[in-house]
């Protein structure tokens, strides 16, 4: 591993090489896989004899399935076999958290992409021609294909959900200033470059290997025991790495994966199950679509009294996810502010639609857009300058720290955050030239805006935040290092990596990261919810740390330093020595060569559970999180009022990763987070039609952010002396947080818009397409 | 020739039985085992199947060209020398791998051999001279993870950087091939004519040929749909259709000139033409996309077509029986319906010359600003007198009927009036009677409507001090900003 400042040789060489990688500039592990095109991903694995299958799926949003003959299908040449639910040996069902998901429809269908058969064959050729051959006949029921018809229709998949603190109802009443108003964000499509793929391979016994593209491998594991009625044990996935996740392959690659391997387990070949880039963008889920409803009571100086919100989310034909997401965006519908009096209802519906799934955030983003939405029409209605207007809502001490789920905000750093931030990207004189500037302009406005982000950090499901290592030292000093953590681009196995050389003392070159393995450590919870370094993290710590300790007495001997000492022996820079006799110190193979020789085993696993997690989701209230993320961004835009483009020409960003791994990561995670915000709030858009057909199902016409929509200026910074207790040598965890920092640009896009016509309500619509903003503009 | 020959890396392949519509990137996954080039999409949007070709264009010497290789059939590689990632790592690592890992250009990594090809060309270009052609370089190539910052700054390390190495000694010792082709397998043909005489003949046997050159629309019938054209006859190889001619009385651009070639063409002849140019696609688009493909699946949007409206092109149609020339309006028949008859094709596009105080320019509003189709373009053409008195108006429109089509009334209520804010904003209100649009996912009705008048009243703003301006750097949106705009990056 290298670190970016240096060149290929002195990586492994320079003298001046710090004692640890951690908290160092490195490279992406797989950096250099990456740019020769070795890096391989599932699609990429070549097998002999392998078969290859298509889905067959619900031509219709809803309806009876009244006839299905495969008959003809299974005569096609080419065809090897034609599975549906009367195939299944187990369950049919693969809903992760509640059981309503089947594998294949039984009797009905209830979204356009709702798998119905698989059909196996040689190639892809005769497996669409199989396809083609299957006879199905429906009855079309009504479809809801929106938020707006299941309230309509009293279609749900939860019940309401209530968190509040004091009395909202009362306290609005009595507000000096209320407004109300409605808030709507819309469905996001993961893109990741990487589309859905597993290889199932079959083994003696029998037993199955899946090589999966997957960010929660257990999960694959226990859904295609289910499915196939077989013991866990008889199953291994493995993710060679991810071309990308955030969050769509959290739940939603089991479901092929379990096709792959039904097929493979009764044919006894290898199969692999891949969805091309259209099929993936209809059959699968995304970012919950919300309808929020909100009225607010604050005084005069823009201070929040009250607010009571309604959160509706659209959880597609399923609940999946769609209740932790729910939940989430509750926890987040207070961002960084107090609000003295709060009622947060939130209630998933249930349409005829892909069931949508986790996403980046995971509610976060469409709770705190509903905040930020409040922040900014509070400043707009009262004149007063918006950045004032959030800082003056900002939480701060007691009274002023409690959530609306009673967690108290302890070691907040919003306010730093914020100060730090105003003064570096001199917000206060830009706006003012901007808007001296705006008034000059007819057709071209500016505006320019800052908002924060307040992220609570763990799994709000509390037993989840759990995670295992194995480490495995060679006696000639080299590792191998297993952990519960998806690689998805991330950075997570370069993290992990400089976590174990580190404790090890020894450089990332001696350690290999291995494939994430069922057979290594099980029971993992998903790499999601931001939470891979801080959990795993801790893991391959605790594993490290057992290992040393086991190795101290074995350099005592070796040292000749008395077996009471052995606790004072350290490890650094490759070497083994007592702490006072720095000088006096051993090659660190020499000591694994010994300890073998001397029967002292070298494979240890570390486990960690994240300590004083209680929430109570009956009463809603409690702890949740373990912490919370902190950051804020400035965003400058300029808005075409001619045709509603826009463009990003600056945008600042300090963010709290506490004292960060590795910052080359960090940053990146960053960057990426800000510009997938960026697109879910402005360009991408996910359109159905009323019969539930996906028209936004490749990037013809759905517009992730390309190269030109990048920020002009992006000036990124990590908030430094911000180590962080209890959290892995100081760090945060950065994954999601830095998402929700675009919502700056809305807030900027506002501002722009409101310059067009003063004095006049600013209503913008999500996402900011030129076509919302020029329609804002009149 | 009746096989399938051209260089991998290195090495000659020759193919004899696979099927003429075998994509160069399933012949690379699927026959040859190279999987670093990814498909993202299978239809040219995303560009993580980017590879290079070598290509002889009408500039002379031998270029790397980026290109998506999801929409590359085999046979329009004949001849050629194709170089995939997997050849870029010799000795060392590639300049453009180098700094694309140092920069941590990479996050999850699949988009990254695309974009490690697009900048393997931008390394040989050797005529990156302003900051809007390293944007337009790169926008073929989305990437997910990481916000596009550190791509740049490894695109900005390598662009242009033109080392003396193995790559561009094999760009000297190349010497096109003929590309001539004449290929069947049981279920299919493929042709590639190198003279009119030999199309001709093609077509006499084959009432089902159909006419290709780079591919960019007809491979998506194979890619997505799944179709299999039985006869595909390439425009490609026919000199006639490769020119691009500057005369006294005009230009004369053939049909199978690239939208690359026409880009640099342009942008000093045409500028209003060239405006368009920039952001008709992404680069890998523009290598492999031409004139006549553009105009001839007479899309209702048509990038090409709304300028070249108004600025008064001439299609010039070709067959056994000779040339007949017809005004491009007259080209355009109905949706995706054009004048061309059974074995006639469009061999080249006349544009007379601009008189001198002519405004003009090209506009295309997108809800993404690059590699999108257009919700609304337009070309804008004004020519007036000694006195300002509008002699000449032609207000072409895109996305906003079932062809690319002239705003009559527009047209109609600034002739003979002078030029003037209040007559501009006249003609931009008869833009609602002028067109019934359609509303889609890129915009609705109402939205395109407006857009279109609004570049009517943006182009006179735009045109008021150049009366045919080139977009400035760092500017918002299609319309040009009148008086000065200074530049926080050069994304022009």
């Amino acid at each position: 591993m290298m670190r970016v400042t240096e060149n290929i040789k002195s990586a492994t060489t320079a003298s001046h090489e710090p004692m640890t990688p951690l908290h160092q500039p490195l490279l992406h592990e797989s950096g250099f896989k990456h740019v020769t095109g070795e890096a391989q991903y599932v699609d990429d694995i070549v097998v002999a004899n392998a078969l290859v299958a298509q889905v067959v799926t619900s031509p219709h949003g809803h309806a009876k399935i009244r006839r299905l003959d495969t008959a003809r299908a299974k005569a096609t040449p080419g065809v090897v076999a034609v599975f549906t639910h009367h195939d299944i040996p187990g369950e049919n069902n693969v809903g992760p958290v509640i059981h309503d998901e089947p594998l294949f429809a039984v009797d009905t269908v209830l979204f356009m992409g709702q798998s119905i058969a698989l059909v196996v064959a040689e190639t892809y050729e005769a497996c669409r021609a199989g396809v083609k051959a299957i006879e199905l006949d429906f009855e079309v029921l009504p479809a809801i294909t929106s938020i707006d018809q299941a309230i309509a229709a009293d279609s749900w998949l939860s019940d309401p959900h209530t968190m509040q603190r004091g009395d909202a109802v009362k306290a609005l009443t009595t507000a000096p200033m209320r407004l109300s108003g409605e808030v709507r964000t819309g469905g996001q499509d993961h893109f990741y470059l990487e589309t859905h793929c597993t290889l199932a391979l079959p083994e003696e016994g029998p037993s199955l290997k899946l090589l999966s593209s997957t960010q929660h491998p257990s999960e694959v594991q226990t859904i295609v025991a289910h499915v196939l009625g077989w013991g866990r044990h008889r199953i291994v996935v493995e993710v060679p790495r991810m071309g990308g996740g955030f969050g769509g392959k959290e739940t939603q690659a089991a479901p092929y994966a379990a096709m792959a391997a039904l097929a493979a387990t009764t044919l006894n070949r290898p199969v692999k199950v891949w969805l091309n880039r259209d099929q993936d963008m209809m059959w699968t889920g995304k970012r919950h679509p919300f309808f929020s409803r909100f009225e607010v009571g604050f005084t005069a100086q823009g201070e929040v009294l009250a607010l009571q919100a309604q959160l509706f989310s659209d959880g597609g034909f399923s609940t999946d996810l769609s209740r932790a997401i729910l939940d989430r965006a509750l926890f987040h519908c207070d961002n960084a502010y107090f609000l003295p009096h709060v009622k947060l209802i939130g209630r998933v519906a249930k349409t005829n639609l892909p069931s949508n799934t986790a996403f980046r955030g995971f509610g976060g983003p469409q709770g705190m857009a509903v905040i930020e939405e409040v922040m900014s029409r509070i400043a707009e209605k009262l004149g007063l300058e918006p950045a004032e207007v959030r800082r003056r809502n900002f939480y701060g001490e007691a009274p002023r720290n409690l959530t609306p789920y009673w967690q108290e905000v302890k070691d907040n750093r919003i306010h730093r955050v914020w100060s730090e931030l105003l003064a570096s990207s001199d917000y206060a004189a830009r706006k003012a030239e901007l808007e001296a500037a705006n008034a000059k302009s007819t057709w071209l406005k500016r505006g320019i805006a800052i908002t924060p982000v307040k992220f609570g950090i763990s799994f709000t499901t509390g037993f989840l935040n759990q995670a295992g290592a194995l480490v495995l030292i060679y006696s000639d000093g080299s590792v191998q290092l297993n952990h519960g953590g998806t690689e998805m681009g991330q950075g997570l196995h370069t993290k992990m990596l400089a976590i174990a050389a580190h404790e090890l003392g020894i450089s990332p070159a001696r350690v290999r990261v291995m494939t994430t393995a069922t057979d290594k450590v099980p029971n993992t919870s998903a790499t999601a919810a931001s939470s891979g370094s801080d959990l795993n993290g801790q893991a391959v710590k605790n594993a490290c740390t057992t290992l040393r300790e086991r190795l101290q007495p074995v350099a005592a001997r070796l040292l000749g330093v008395p077996f009471e000492s052995a606790s004072h022996i350290l490890f650094a820079g490759d070497k083994v020595f007592l702490d006072s006799r720095p000088e006096l110190a051993l090659p660190f193979h020499k000591v694994t060569d010994e300890a073998y020789l001397a029967q002292v085993s070298l494979s240890a696993t570390g486990y960690y559970r994240t300590p004083d997690i209680t929430y109570d989701r009956l009463t809603a209230r409690g702890t949740p999180f373990h912490y919370f993320a902190y950051g804020a961004a400035v965003s400058e835009v300029e808005v075409s009022g001619l045709t509603g483009e826009y463009r990003l020409r600056r945008v600042d960003i300090l963010h709290d990763v506490g004292a960060s791994l590795v910052p080359t990561i960090d940053r990146g995670q960053i960057e990426g987070g800000f510009v997938q915000g960026l697109g879910w709030l402005t360009c991408e858009e996910v359109l159905f039609d009323d019969k539930g057909f996906c028209k936004t199902h490749s990037p013809d016409t759905y517009k992730i952010p390309a190269f030109g929509d990048a920020p002009g200026v992006f000036n990124v910074s990590l908030l430094e002396n911000a180590a962080q207790d209890g959290v892995i040598h100081g760090s945060k965890a950065v994954g999601e947080p830095p998402l929700m920092l675009a919502l700056s640009t809305v807030a900027a896009i506002r501002h722009a818009v409101g310059a067009f016509k003063p004095g006049r309500e600013v209503s913008l619509s999500m996402p900011c397409t030129p076509e919302a903003i020029l329609f804002a503009t009149r | 020739m009746s096989s399938l020959r051209f260089n991998l890396n290195g090495t000659w392949v020759e193919e004899t039985t696979l099927p003429p519509t075998t994509t160069l990137l399933r012949y690379l996954r699927d026959s040859k085992h190279l999987t670093g080039t990814k498909e993202g999409c299978a239809e040219g949007d995303c560009g993580a199947c980017t590879v290079a070709v070598v290509e002889n264009e009408s500039t002379g010497a031998p270029v790397y060209r980026a290109v998506n290789s999801c929409l590359v059939l085999l046979p329009m590689l004949q001849g050629k020398h194709v170089v995939t990632v997997e050849a870029l790592k010799t000795q060392t690592v590639h300049p453009a791998q180098e700094a694309m890992a140092k920069a941590l250009g990479s996050q999850c990594g699949y988009c990254t051999p695309g974009i490690v090809m697009a900048m393997f060309e931008a390394t040989y270009r050797k005529d990156l001279d302003a900051g809007w052609k390293l944007d337009d370089q790169l926008c073929g190539n989305l990437c997910r993870c990481t916000g596009y910052r550190p791509i740049r700054q490894a695109a900005e390390q390598v662009a242009g950087t033109c080392p003396v190495d193995s790559f561009s000694q094999a760009l000297e010792r190349s010497k096109p091939q003929s590309m001539a082709l004449s290929y069947k397998t049981a279920t299919q043909q493929f042709f590639t004519p190198t003279s009119f005489d030999e199309l001709w003949a093609v077509l006499d046997m084959n009432a089902d040929a159909r006419f290709v050159i780079g591919g960019t629309d007809l491979s998506l019938e194979i890619t997505k749909r799944f179709q299999l054209p039985s006869t595909l006859v390439s425009l490609e190889a026919l000199p006639a259709l490769k020119v691009l001619d500057e005369t006294a009385s005009g230009f004369r651009i053939g049909a199978a000139v690239t939208i690359s070639e026409l880009e640099a063409f342009s942008a000093t002849r045409l500028p209003s033409l060239h405006r368009m140019v920039r952001y008709f696609g992404a680069r890998q688009i523009k290598h492999r996309g031409t004139v006549g493909g553009n105009l001839c699946t007479a899309s209702p949007i048509g990038d090409l077509a709304p300028a070249l409206l108004s600025l008064g092109a001439t299609a010039v149609l070709r067959s056994r029986q000779g040339e007949r020339r017809l005004p491009l309006e007259a080209f355009f028949l109905a949706y995706r319906k054009t004048e061309l008859r059974p074995k006639e094709l469009l061999s080249a596009i006349e544009v007379p010359l601009l008189k001198r105080d002519a405004r003009a320019v090209s506009y295309k509003v997108s809800k993404r600003r690059e590699l999108d189709i257009s919700t609304v373009s337009a070309g804008l053409y004004v020519e007036t007198d000694a006195a300002n008195v509008v002699t000449v108006a032609r207000f072409a429109f895109g996305g906003m009927a079932a062809t690319p089509k002239r705003a009559a009334g527009a047209e109609a209520a600034v002739v003979g009036q002078v030029w003037s804010a209040a007559v501009a904003e006249r003609a931009a209100l008869e833009i609602g009677r002028d067109f019934t649009p359609l509303g889609d996912h890129r915009g609705s009705a109402a939205y395109r409507g407006l857009v279109a008048a609004n570049l009517i009243r943006g182009f006179f703003e735009e045109t008021e001090t150049t009366r045919q301006p080139a977009l400035r750097a760092g500017h918002t949106g299609t319309v040009g900003e009148r008086g000065s705009s200074e530049s926080l990056r050069t994304n022009g």
